[in-house]
């Protein structure tokens, strides 16, 4: 009866196909849920909140003495995904992150990419994520990006595609175990009959991952925070709890002779491997920024000695830029000698002819971003635009192609979502993570992030997205 | 053990501790009033006195030491850095700091008091006929932190730190809690030994949960008995000299120094118990209670100083050469 009133609609629905029919990975989770009534669900929603709100599963809106702290709101309806469907998310992510890690080394390197022109070299050199100190470096076993957060959507065929590499410490893997255990205990008995995999050997394969990196026979392993303050010091904590490991702000290393040492009440402790979670350029204030007071001076240089290893490696960050994303199809042809696995979200690289031709013809159906500007800058929605600013992009496009790229805009799949009006659809994402050590792996599960507002696409949590736990079974 | 982690860890005791004892000094209030003889009226001052924070309560409040004026600054007033409210709000920021070093019941239990407080602040709990439950479930929660420690903490460093941190604070809230009998007035120099008097001892053994013990061990309610209980015993968990006994032990645990002292804190501490040890009431008489726990607070003050030094103290990164 729960889904009775539950629409079809034109886009993806994870659970129920256009005809209404519920899909072979939810059926098991249908029957089961079907035994629920609503006032049961409406309680099990509200502990679900009173649990994050325990746990402290929380981020600061702002910072005062009353500062707000807010929790991610955790929907009761997981996304399913069937085994077979993982396959493809997991080869494809371990495709793309072999490709990226072999690209940023090449970059720091010999620049073959950019010398066979397969990547315009003034696009990476000018990027301010290019870190000169960086050339000619070695990171330990030779990896760089060791953990990723890949977006990915589904569009109204659902077809998978990539959204966004996020290389620069990506965040939300602790909802993605801690939603989890929330879950369980909401549907025990359903969680149990299902066969989901499972999830929570994440922290044992970083902290695998980290120890693997130690360039020394000793592997200390510490968690690099901003501080309590950072909005996901939650997470900071909960993996270096999780890890076994300590948890250090900047204050807390010092660096002599080029080695990192911890200040414990017994004196120095050596560091070999860190987890950092403060961006490249705050790392040091020798090496970048002078400004920051967040970071460990001294740091830079002692990890270019070898003696300690950072995860993500400095400089990462070049890979993870609008224009270089345009580009990763052709990274992975270019590397692996493969057509990728999961593509990219249709991509027009303005620079190209054909490219151009077709977005100067069809922009007013077109996003078009520049590639170097951040975040909303510099970008028209082109069915959102007016006439007017169609033709000034136009002719900005013409005059500069190099600096824009152009995509479709994009929809997203929906998932079955509490509301105040029963189950309706809402638009979802997916968030998997991906460790590159000895191997690289995904954990087999995501977050899953949730536009809770009808019909909106925006799932990030400052503008009223949510969570989901992500179940992916074993058959 | 990181030294910002055992600071963290020494505060987080100190904090809860103290949250507690707020709520039994206001305990101590509460229990009186139920046995005052009419036309005998609350007095709030000798509380905020005790606490040390006379003169800040007197820029706010000038000298209203009504009930409502009195709790609130102990217990809600956000601008006094030592009420409930922000003691625990402390407490769970320092929980926060160290959370992969606490048990996660301690976090959640913390969590959920802090809530409990604001949520009482908001509802105005002060201005109530009777918040005498508010504080009763706040003491509660803090004795169920207590207990989830005991059975989970591991005995290594973290431990040691928060109840070095939990016995430096009540052995000075001890002090402050006896020393509220020096504030309390009597109505005359003939009250002395009066039943009134008595009721002022009385509710001070119940505000430290001591009442049946001391009548157990003394019978009878005497001044020199109590003080000797309060201060001297060295059973009692809520004495000062049980308490000295505790931080000292800590401390050696912490270094792993045996019989003297391996650092100024434990040379500090070792004296100080041995002067308490080796007291009797008489000699406290002498001095004089309140300037005996005077000068004890400031020899508390001065062991935490050098707690600091030997463990907290970090150096700059920022000041190195390279």
């Amino acid at each position: 009866m729960l889904f009775k009133k539950y629409p079809t609609q034109k886009h993806f629905d994870e659970m129920f196909d256009n005809e209404h029919n519920c899909r072979p990975s939810y059926s098991g989770f249908k029957k089961g849920l079907e035994k629920f009534s609503d006032k049961k669900l409406l309680q099990l929603q509200y502990s679900t909140d009173k649990a994050q709100k325990s746990m402290g599963m929380t981020f600061n809106v702002y910072h005062d003495s009353e500062g707000i702290e807010k929790i991610l709101h955790l929907d009761l309806v997981p996304r399913i995904i069937s085994n077979s469907e993982w396959h493809i998310i997991e080869q494809g992510l371990q495709q793309r992150i072999e490709a990226i890690n072999l690209f940023i080394n090449d970059i720091y390197h010999d620049q073959k990419v950019l010398k066979d022109k397969i990547v315009p070299a003034e696009m990476i050199l000018s990027s301010s994520d290019f870190l000169e100190p960086c050339i000619g470096l070695d990171p330990p076993k030779g990896i760089w990006c060791h953990i990723t957060g890949s977006d990915i959507v589904r569009d109204d065929n659902g077809q998978f595609y990539i959204l966004e590499d996020n290389l620069r410490c990506p965040s939300g893997v602790s909802y993605l175990l801690e939603n989890r255990e929330i879950i369980k205990q909401a549907f025990p008995k359903l969680f149990a009959s299902l066969g989901v995999r499972p999830v929570a050997e994440y922290p044992s394969m970083l902290l695998n991952m980290l120890q693997y990196m130690s360039p020394g026979e000793n592997s200390t392993v510490a968690v690099l925070t901003p501080g309590i303050y950072n909005s996901a010091y939650f997470e900071h904590s909960y993996l270096a709890q999780q890890m076994g490991t300590e948890l250090v702000t900047g204050q807390d290393l010092i660096v002599d002779n080029k080695k990192v040492y911890m200040q414990t009440t017994k004196g120095l402790e050596r560091v070999d491997s860190i987890y950092r979670r403060i961006d490249d350029k705050f790392l040091d204030p020798l090496a970048f920024n002078p400004e920051s007071m967040l970071g460990v001076p001294g740091l830079f240089e002692a990890y270019k000695a070898g003696n300690v290893a950072l995860a993500n490696a400095p400089g990462t960050g070049v890979a993870d830029d609008k224009a270089v994303y345009a580009y990763i199809p052709r990274i992975i042809k270019y590397y692996l000698d493969q057509d990728p696995i999961i593509e990219n979200v249709p991509t027009y690289i303005c620079s190209e002819k054909d490219d151009l031709t077709y977005v100067l013809e069809n922009i007013a159906d077109l996003v078009v971003k520049e590639t170097n500007a951040a975040g909303g800058y510099g970008m028209l929605i082109g069915p959102k635009a007016t006439k007017a600013e169609h033709e000034k992009f136009k002719k900005l496009v013409k005059d500069n192609p190099r600096n824009y790229i152009a995509q479709p805009t994009l929809s997203l799949s929906t998932v079955p979502t509490l509301t105040d009006e029963g189950f309706a659809p809402r638009h979802v994402d997916l968030r998997p993570y991906v460790l590159y050590g000895e191997t690289i792996e995904v954990v087999p599960g995501a977050l899953t992030r949730v536009a809770l507002v009808k019909d909106s696409l925006v799932v990030n949590s400052s503008q009223g997205g949510g969570s989901k736990d992500t179940w992916v079974l074993f058959d | 053990m990181l030294s910002r982690v055992a600071d963290s860890l020494f505060w987080l005791g100190r904090y809860t501790e103290r949250a507690e004892n707020y709520a039994r000094f206001i305990d101590v209030n509460f229990n009186l009033s139920l046995d005052l003889p009419p036309g005998i009226k609350e007095q709030w001052e000798p509380l905020v006195s005790a606490t040390g924070d006379k003169n800040r309560f007197s820029e706010l409040f000038n000298t209203n030491y009504s009930r409502e004026n009195a709790i609130f600054f102990l217990a809600f007033d956000r601008r006094n850095s030592n009420a409930i409210i922000s003691t625990v709000r402390y407490a769970r920021e320092n929980a926060r700091i160290v959370r992969e070093n606490i048990p996660r019941e301690t976090w959640e239990v913390l969590n959920d008091l802090y809530y409990y407080v604001e949520e009482a602040c908001k509802k105005k709990i002060w201005k109530k006929e009777d918040p005498k439950d508010c504080f009763k479930k706040i003491k509660s929660q803090l004795q169920l932190l207590n207990g989830i420690a005991i059975d989970n903490v591991p005995r290594t460093q973290g431990w040691h730190f928060s109840k070095l941190g939990q016995y430096l604070e009540r052995a000075d809230k001890t002090s402050r809690i006896l020393d509220v009998k020096y504030h309390f007035l009597l109505p005359s120099v003939d009250d002395v030994g009066s039943p009134l008097d008595f009721l002022h001892w009385i509710a001070l053994l119940k505000s430290v949960s001591g009442f049946n013990a001391y009548r157990r061990m003394y019978g009878k309610i005497q001044p020199s008995s109590i003080v000797n209980y309060l201060v001297l015993n060295r059973y009692f968990p809520r004495s000062i000299l049980f308490c000295l006994i505790n931080v000292e032990s800590c401390l050696h645990e912490i270094s792993g120094s045996g019989p003297g002292y391996s650092n100024q804190a434990e040379k500090a501490i070792g004296n100080l118990r041995a002067d308490i040890e080796f007291a009797d009431v008489n000699d406290i008489f002498e001095i004089g209670l309140h300037e005996y726990l005077d000068e004890l607070q400031q020899r508390l003050n001065s062991i935490s100083d050098y707690i600091y030094d030997q463990y907290f103290k970090i150096q700059s990164n920022f000041t190195q050469e390279f």
